[in-house]
């Protein structure tokens, strides 16, 4: 579990984290999902000590990070930016970070084994392609078996096969219990993984959600439904869940909490002729781009053809 | 993917916890796991035995020749020979205290490093404690070796002196010291700069620059000051006899241990403040 209250990083005069509230359950994938710049790696960074906030506080299982008397049994984390030594091998980092804890070697071979590092465990990390560097960060997350796994852009960069082999593992993950805490820009990545959703944008926090309220309250479930009578069509279709909205004059009503089949054969057992019926459909990447269309920093400015 | 997926199969012998013992057990582990620590230790070594051998056979042949002694050579004995390598063997190990630490935050591992230590301070201490002995291990094993080498060569001369020799066994053992707490100083000052370019020219600055620049200063300061530089300070620990004008072993060392306790307490100051 890792709590968030009031967390805030300034850099300078830049605000790179406004003072964000969330909570990461366990036992679930939760995506941390914003544009570039929007404090993801920074509150990460945060979370495991390695930057100290300006004010607030976040907690990993009752207390600071820094204060478990085992650090990397609590978290393991990947970070965005590479954090081995070059000169060293593979193998030899891992040790490393298991001496700090007492950590078997054996261990040491079983995370080698689990990201399937065996072919290149004794080769310098400096000669290692991204993917096998990121192998090499994962192996290090999990070699504290933590409770929580907390990774940075995991899938940036890497080829067809990696993503598949990061998307697996983070399920294999959850399956045991885990909580697994992972950030991306892409909507579509996450949208394979996780199940709850924390969205940021500009250092703060837009939306704590699901993936399925998320699509909902962009409108992914309303329906565009037309006829000569929308108030006699209003009292046919009214219940409990059911949203109904139009503005007086027109023709139009956007339903929510009613699929189009359903309004189609009420309409149908009332007489009611229908000039419209359409599903209006929200991908989750819309829904994302709605929400943060004002909070990315820097924006693409489309000019049209003269 | 089955469901044993990360569970560790190898049950850990002792509970897991973080001690100062273990995390200098990693940063031992650290030390010998790059291949420049091998290169930079046999050439602080070598530098030791090579310039040594090389200043006792230049002497020998000066003295044996009959010719007027070199300006550099009055008053040369096995043991001021021995030790002419000493300033080289300093570079070469304070630079490698340097990159222990200035190492970590060019390459990105301070990041992996703090992670599993995020009290921070036990791991400057534990570097600082490591490389401090490898390299008074090394500092102390090479002059003991070179001073054997001189004494051999000149045995039976005028310039000749075995171990036995007033003060010898414990001079050499000081500039073991000294070797060892300027390692102490290079950590200390990488950490500090988190810059191995940074780092190293400040090491080299102190030990072997700001010497040089004295001669600014007026004459009356100049002598008040100058024993208490590091570098002086620092070979004030092995001087066989102590001019006027030169710290005595005792004091040397107290200076230097003050320098590298300021080093020391500047580095863990910044490791505790700033972001990593």
């Amino acid at each position: 579990m890792i709590e968030a209250r009031r967390l805030t990083k300034r850099y300078g005069d830049k605000t790179a984290v406004a003072g964000v509230d969330f909570t990461v359950r366990p036992g679930a994938v939760t995506g941390f999902l914003g544009p570039n710049g929007a404090g993801k790696s920074t509150t990460m960074r945060m979370i495991v000590g390695l930057d100290a906030p300006t004010s607030g506080s976040v907690t990993v299982n009752g207390r600071r990070y820094a204060r478990h008397t085992a650090p990397l049994r609590e978290v393991g984390a990947l970070l965005e930016a590479r954090s081995i030594h070059p000169g060293r091998s593979a193998f030899d980092h891992l040790m490393v970070l298991a001496h700090t804890h007492g950590i078997s070697r054996a261990r040491v071979s079983e995370v080698i084994e689990l990201t399937g590092l065996q072919p290149v465990a004794r080769k310098r990390a400096g000669a290692f392609s991204l993917g096998m560097g990121q192998r090499l960060g994962i192996a290090a997350a999990l070699l504290g078996d933590p409770q929580t796994v907390m990774l940075d852009e995991p899938v940036n960069g890497l080829d067809p096969e990696g993503v598949l082999w990061i998307r697996q593992l983070l399920t294999g993950l959850a399956a045991e219990g885990r909580t697994v805490f992972l950030s991306s820009h892409l909507m579509s990545e996450m949208a394979l993984v996780a199940d709850h959703l924390i969205i940021v944008g500009r250092g703060r926090v837009l939306a704590d959600t699901t993936v399925q309220d998320l699509v909902r309250d962009a409108g992914g479930d309303t329906v565009v439904v037309a006829s000569a009578d929308p108030g006699r069509l209003r009292q046919v279709l009214a219940g409990p869940g059911v949203g109904i909205t139009g503005r007086p004059g027109s023709e139009q009503l956007q339903v929510t909490g009613l699929p189009a089949r359903e309004i189609g054969i009420r309409a149908a057992a009332h007489g009611i002729a229908l000039y419209e019926l359409t599903g209006k459909a929200v991908s989750l990447e819309e829904a994302f781009m709605e929400l943060t269309k004002d909070d990315v920093e820097y924006h693409t400015t489309v000019r049209a053809a003269a | 993917m089955t469901a044993t997926l990360v569970a560790p199969k190898a049950v850990a012998a002792a509970p897991l916890k973080v001690t100062g013992r273990r995390v200098a057990r990693a940063e031992w582990a650290k030390l010998w796991s790059l291949r420049s620590t091998w290169i930079t230790l046999g050439i602080g070594l070598l530098l030791l035995l090579a310039i040594g051998t090389i200043a006792t056979l230049q002497f020998k042949s000066s003295t044996s020749s009959g010719k007027p002694v070199d300006e550099d050579f009055v008053g040369a004995t096995a043991h001021s020979l021995a030790l002419f390598g000493v300033p080289f063997a300093l570079i070469a190990l304070g630079v490698l205290g340097v990159l222990t630490t200035s190492g970590e935050y060019t390459t990105g591992m301070i990041r992996s490093t703090l992670a599993a230590v995020p009290r921070r301070l036990p791991v400057l201490w534990a570097k600082a404690a490591v490389y401090g002995a490898v390299a008074f291990a090394v500092g102390a094993v090479g002059v003991f070796v070179a001073f054997a080498i001189s004494s051999g060569l000149l045995s039976g001369t005028d310039a000749g002196m075995s171990f036995s020799a007033n003060g010898v066994v414990v001079s050499l053992l000081g500039v073991g010291l000294y070797l060892g707490l300027v390692g102490v100083i290079g950590v200390a000052l990488g950490a500090l700069l988190r810059s191995s370019a940074g780092g190293i020219s400040a090491l080299v600055g102190a030990f072997l620059l700001v010497p040089g620049l004295m001669s600014l200063l007026p004459k009356a300061w100049r002598t008040e000051v100058t024993p208490y530089l590091p570098g002086n300070a620092g070979e004030s620990i092995f001087a066989l006899h102590h001019t006027p004008g030169t710290l005595s072993a005792g004091a040397g060392l107290l200076v230097l241990l003050g320098w590298t306790a300021l080093a020391l307490g500047g580095a863990a100051l910044r490791l505790k403040r700033a972001d990593a």
